[in-house]
């Protein structure tokens, strides 16, 4: 191969890395402050799928993807709602109530996503600059605010007061009752924040970075999620990197078909394809294992309340 | 009204009563509820008459009355199922898809037991139908005899299943590492392990992604087979390994309620204090537990296997989760969930053939979360009230009133 | 002493719990710029008091002025607004975030942008005028005990407290650092503040507090006396007081052999301080040893070393022959060791499961309950019946979920259980914490009963009443060491006290 057609390989994987990566950003920051606050929610792949496919639908409806993104959003936060009731105010158990919300999103987006498989996809409309084609300056746009907001979350996090109260609410909330913060308010915020942010990942792949609809859109990206969470050590800025490293593995099978590359080129090796298709679910195991024994010596580890439900006047946290 | 969280809250205390049948009550209707909340889903997806639906899905799978009555006579008079009728047809269907799912949901059940959340059955049943399709196809000479091939199969399957299952149980022993993501891990990793093996590696046949028929000796015997004796029999895929399931089952509850293990089990799961009180060795217990857990589900998977008489890429994916579901809804107890498999058997060989395919998926969340819900309002007295003024605000830890 | 000059006031202060009338008509009130102690043993009532005034407890009567004006806290942040701020004694710090953070934690300004450096600046400008020490970039999981102590005062300092109540304090402190807080104490007084000082201890009360106030069952027995003036003798006669409730008939103790015998038994607590320094003593069969003192000298850490719970830094503990310590074979020296624990939910009882399959949770793996691999159900069923009935425990049925039985019930249930097998030895902590008269007449009746039958018992408890009824010998403990030793025939209560409160005493 030229080298001229090695760096565009290069440049495509990279870009194509990033797009694929940022809807698996979204959920990730999603779930990050929802855990942060002590609240595991397993149903990111249902919020998200409810998402895909509601975006979608709307999309369909009106021709506007911007809209699409917003009601993808309202989708997942619905879910995330009921999530929040069962856990927070019922204080049943984190883990059944997940996976309930994934079963639920499961159905739900297939049921009322059938209309809506196969059909046409968001279409470009020309613009001023004809060398850019709009769906890839939505995806763009779309990594780009990715880039926005995990810093900004970082920033909120940890140099604002809202982001204090939250770290508290998911350490020890019995101290932060006593200094008056209201932490079942604050963690359904957060849980319902969380589903915002899973329903906009769906979204924006449904129509930005792998624009159309089938069943089951988000092929377990939410579940990659809820590892990458883990992988991130609950920190926005570690979510970028390992959000993107993910969308690289995830992409990777299938840039490297061009059977004109040496060695590894998984149209001539699709052996080669599946086990890089393994690669993310053995590296989040892998990265837990390293972070148990990390994690013991250096207290950087979850959030000390996650998955425990508050009751007031309990002992313990 | 106030914001529910400002003055008021939800004062939750256990009942003083709680007799069995309250779980039963809130599992039945968990179940009503779903189908409520389904029927205004179908609505709002096009169906217009959510009832006909369920009826239609009720029919393919259980089958009506007169399927009933017809395939019985049929029976006795050892003549064929008369035409345009199902005879034993639906129920064969649904016993077919029982076995894994109660399988699996006998898996969940023990590891649940032990508070532990084995949500990697559908991984651990995927390896163990590789290992039993490892067996059909390579391990045993194509002419062995049917029932030493399948009983191979069988503990291939249960032994994969153990060891995957272990790992994570390891994981958890040793180093205390959350059991949830690394199964949900897993399953991924075992989806893609079987699909190397099938669609582009070396056990799949041509450009198909399938391991071709097995010999018959690997395979259920199935109804269908006895069909030149008892006509009424022809097209029944029923088969032997829903008996596997059942015999699992009474295993199990004889297991937990009986045995001195079971014994242990269930102190570690409610009191793990208690438990190292009583001299309970509990790493020894999760690695035993998780790899029983996992040896269910791979029996599931050879079960599987053996019924569909080929290992393909569209091996189904899965079981593992309705697995949850059926532990959940049979109250952990493994008898119950005999029933309960078949129910869901029922729904989903009655949904296959409906628009749209989500339908089993979403009633199974509804129900689930309906379950957790109704549970909650049963074990405990939820009432909303004013926060009493004695206590309104978190209390530090002193042992004792002062 | 005029209004002005009182910080606040408390009259006929009513507080009551189930079962307990914690604060009987409680009057109470402290000069600005004192530091005032309040007495009193376990249960008298100086914590709920201290919530109370601190927000966190409505009182059913009573009144409490604030610089002459009649307030009503209905949470900390009311209390707080009024300047009177709590430092309890489970602190309520967040271990992973830095001192800054903690301290700002809650606060109304600023209200969304942190700028962390500057609030750092302004806690080291805060300590400084107290001349305390304290990195304000540190993490709470760093700090030790008295640091994060420092933290919680800063905390209540920064929100404007003019009256800090103190709960406890010094339990978990250091002697230097206990030399250290006084000494912030002080120069806080000096700056206009007023300190609460709840406490058990004599030596202290009288070292740092100006006046003392002390509680017993809720009333008031000393109010405001000079804390000069008081002899420590007579403000032990005011804590513990004279009169015995209630004297369990009992058959004089026949003690026979030596059945355990703990010999230099040294150990630290979950801190890494020390708990337990160089206790000795001798249990015999068919005697009850009381161990009396006030909770957190170390009665806590003797039950864990003596149930296999914690690891002695140095010494033995022998039960007959058998070494006790972690290694030991647990299971089989069960049979023969009785354990009632502290904390009956935590320890003793597995809830969801049945009062029948809760008696087996030592001998399930035994004949006769054990059948090979199963558990016979019928000998279960029967010995669950057997118990019941001689235990008297109130359940529907032996199948009833444990969880459901009253405190009482559950605590018979464990009894039950530990003292079906016939131990040679039994450790009973708190036996009847939180228990009606009833229940607690029938745990005193069992105790007895095994003792008669033999069983040498170690009875842990605050309560002295029980003890002086129950126990043949007394052991007071003081700080992790046996400060002094007695038949309880004929002790002298105020000796007891004044023991428990840190003196020892000869003769």
């Amino acid at each position: 191969m030229s080298t001229n057609a090695l760096i565009a390989l290069a440049a495509t994987i990279i870009f194509g890395a990033l797009v694929s990566g940022t809807p698996l950003l979204f959920a990730t920051l999603g779930e990050i402050l929802s855990e942060r606050a002590g609240v595991m929610n397993l149903g990111i792949e249902g919020m998200m799928l409810v998402g895909a496919m509601g975006g979608f639908a709307v999309w369909f409806h009106t021709g506007n993807t911007f809209l699409g993104l917003l009601v993808g959003m309202i989708f997942g936060g619905l879910l995330a709602l009921l999530h929040a009731f069962i856990t927070v105010t019922l204080r049943a158990d984190q883990v059944v109530s997940g996976l309930a919300v994934t079963f639920l999103g499961t159905g739900l987006s297939s049921i009322l996503g059938a209309p809506y498989v196969g059909k046409a996809v968001p279409q470009p409309i020309p613009v001023i600059l004809p060398l850019l084609d709009r769906i890839e300056l939505q995806q763009l746009v779309m990594v780009l605010i990715g880039l926005v907001l995990a810093p900004a979350m970082w920033y909120y996090l940890n140099r604002t007061r809202p982001g204090l109260n939250l770290r508290s609410v998911g350490e020890y909330p019995s101290a932060a009752d006593s200094l008056g913060i209201n932490v079942y308010r604050t963690r359904y915020m957060y849980v319902i924040f969380g589903g915002l942010m899973s329903g906009l990942g769906g979204a924006a792949m449904s129509l930005v970075s792998d624009p159309g609809w089938v069943d089951g859109k988000t092929s377990g990206l939410g579940w990659i999620a809820v590892g990458l969470v883990i992988f991130a050590s609950w920190d926005p800025l570690r979510g970028l990197w390992v959000s993107y490293f993910f969308g690289l593995l995830r992409r990777l099978p299938l840039d490297l078909q061009n059977p004109a590359l040496p060695l590894i080129s998984t149209a001539n090796n699709p052996q080669l394809g599946r086990i890089m298709d393994m690669l993310p679910y053995l590296a989040t195991i892998f990265i837990l294992i390293l972070g148990s024994r990390e994690a013991m010596r250096k207290r950087i580890g979850a959030p000390a309340a996650l998955g425990t439900p508050y009751n007031r006047g309990e002992r313990g946290l | 009204m106030n914001l529910p969280w400002k003055s008021y809250c939800l004062r939750i205390e256990t009942r003083a009563d709680n007799p069995g049948w309250m779980g039963v009550v809130s599992s039945i209707l968990g179940v009503i509820l779903a189908l409520v909340v389904g029927g205004f889903v179908l609505r709002a997806a096009g169906a217009n008459n959510p009832i006909a639906t369920y009826r239609e899905i009720f029919k393919e799978g259980f089958g009506t009355l007169r399927d009933w009555q017809a395939g019985i006579y049929a029976l006795l008079t050892n003549t064929d199922c008369p035409k345009g009728l199902l005879c034993f047809g639906p129920i064969s269907d649904t016993l077919v898809k029982a076995s894994p799912i109660l399988l699996t949901g006998l898996a969940c059940i023990l590891a649940f037991r032990m508070k532990l959340w084995n949500i990697g059955a559908d991984g651990q049943m995927f390896m163990g139908a590789w290992a039993a399709t490892g067996v059909a196809i390579f391990l045993l000479p194509k002419n062995t005899d049917r029932t030493v091939m399948l009983t191979t199969m069988m503990l291939a399957g249960l032994i994969a299943g153990f060891i995957y299952g272990a790992i994570p149980g390891l994981l958890k022993a040793w180093l205390n590492i959350n059991e949830i993501i690394i199964t949900l891990m897993l399953n991924y990793v075992a989806y893609k392990w079987l699909e190397y093996f099938v669609v582009v590696g070396p056990w799949s046949i041509g450009n198909f992604e399938s391991t071709g028929r097995f010999t018959p000796s690997a395979t259920w015997p199935r109804l269908t087979e006895y069909s030149k004796s008892i006509p009424v029999l022809a097209g029944l895929t029923a088969h032997p390994g829903i008996f596997l399931g059942v015999i699992a089952a009474i295993v199990l509850a004889w297991i937990i309620y009986r045995s001195r293990w079971g014994y242990e089990i269930r102190v570690i799961g409610d009191n793990p204090k208690a438990a190292r009180y009583a001299g309970i060795n509990l790493a020894r217990n999760i690695f035993l537990v998780m790899g029983i857990s996992g040896a269910l589900a791979g029996l599931a998977g050879m079960n599987e296997v053996a019924a569909l008489r080929e290992l393909t890429g569209h091996f189904q994916r899965g079981y593992g989760f309705t697995g949850v579901i059926v532990a959940w809804l049979a109250r952990l107890n493994p008898l119950a969930a005999i029933f309960v498999a078949i129910l869901f058997g029922g729904l989903l060989v009655g949904t296959q053939l409906i628009q749209p395919q989500g339908i089993a998926s979403m009633l199974q969340g509804v129900i689930l979360f309906v379950v957790v819900g109704t549970e909650l309002l049963f074990r405990y007295r939820v009432k909303l009230e004013k926060i009493t003024p004695s206590i309104v605000a978190p209390v530090s830890e002193s042992s004792n009133v002062n | 002493m005029s209004e002005s000059q009182k910080a606040f006031e408390m009259r006929g202060i009513v507080k009551r719990f189930p079962g307990v009338l914690a604060n009987d008509h409680v009057d109470f009130s402290c000069r600005v710029g004192e530091v005032h102690a309040l007495l009193g043993e376990n249960g008298a009532g100086k914590s709920t008091l201290m919530n109370v005034l601190g927000g966190l407890y409505m009182p059913e009567a009573g009144e409490i002025f604030v610089g002459g004006q009649k307030v009503s806290f209905h949470s900390p942040q009311d209390a707080i607004a009024h300047g009177i701020g709590m430092v309890h004694q489970h602190f309520m710090l967040v271990p992973s975030h830095s001192v800054a953070e903690n301290i700002v934690l809650g606060l109304n300004h600023p209200r969304f942008f942190l700028n962390l450096s500057q609030v750092e600046e302004q806690v080291v400008a805060l300590a400084e005028q107290y001349n305390m020490n304290v990195n304000p970039r540190a993490r709470i999981w760093e700090l030790s005990v008295g640091e994060q102590q420092r933290v919680e005062v800063l905390k209540m300092l920064f929100r404007g407290a003019k009256v800090l109540i103190m709960d406890e304090p010094t339990a978990v402190l250091t002697p230097q650092e206990v030399d250290s807080l006084f000494h912030t104490l002080r120069d806080m007084t000096r700056q206009g503040h007023t300190i609460v000082f709840i406490s058990h201890k004599l030596d202290e009360v009288v070292a740092i507090a100006d006046r003392v106030t002390v509680l017993r069952r809720g009333k008031v027995t000393a109010a405001g006396e000079s804390a000069k003036g008081a002899t420590k003798a007579q403000l032990a006669k005011l804590m513990v007081g004279r009169e015995v409730l209630f004297r369990v008939v009992k058959k004089k103790a026949q003690p026979g052999d030596v059945v355990l015998s703990a010999n230099g038994l040294t150990t630290n607590n979950d801190r890494s301080l020390p708990a337990l320094r160089n206790v000795s003593f001798q249990l015999h069969a068919g005697e009850i040893l009381g161990v009396a003192g006030v909770a957190g000298n170390g009665q806590r850490e003797l039950a864990e070393i003596l149930t296999g719970l914690r690891r002695m830094t140095s010494g033995t503990a022998k039960f007959g022959n058998d070494l006790l310590d972690p290694s030991t074979k647990w299971q089989e020296i069960g049979q023969r060791l009785a354990h009632i624990p502290e904390d009956r939910a935590a320890f003793g009882s597995v809830p969801s499961l049945s009062v029948a399959e809760n008696l087996i949770l030592k001998s399930f793996n035994r004949v006769p309950i054990a059948a090979g691999w199963s558990i016979n159900s019928t000998e279960v069923h029967q010995n669950a019946v057997r118990l019941v009935d001689e235990y008297q425990v109130v359940t529907p049925t032996v199948e009833t979920p444990v969880r459901m039985l009253s405190g009482g019930n559950l605590q018979k249930t464990i009894l039950a259980r530990e003292t079906s097998g016939h131990p040679g030895l039994m450790i009973a902590v708190h036996p009847t914490r939180g228990l009606d008269v009833g229940a607690t007449e029938s745990v005193h009746k069992i105790l007895i009963d095994q003792r008669d039958a033999g069983a040498a018992i170690l009875l842990i408890s605050e309560d002295l009443d029980e003890l002086l009824s129950l126990s043949d010998r007394l052991a007071v403990m003081y700080e992790g060491q046996i400060i002094g030793e007695m038949p309880t025939e004929g002790a002298d209560i105020q000796k007891i006290g004044l023991m428990m409160a840190g003196t020892k005493v000869e003769g």
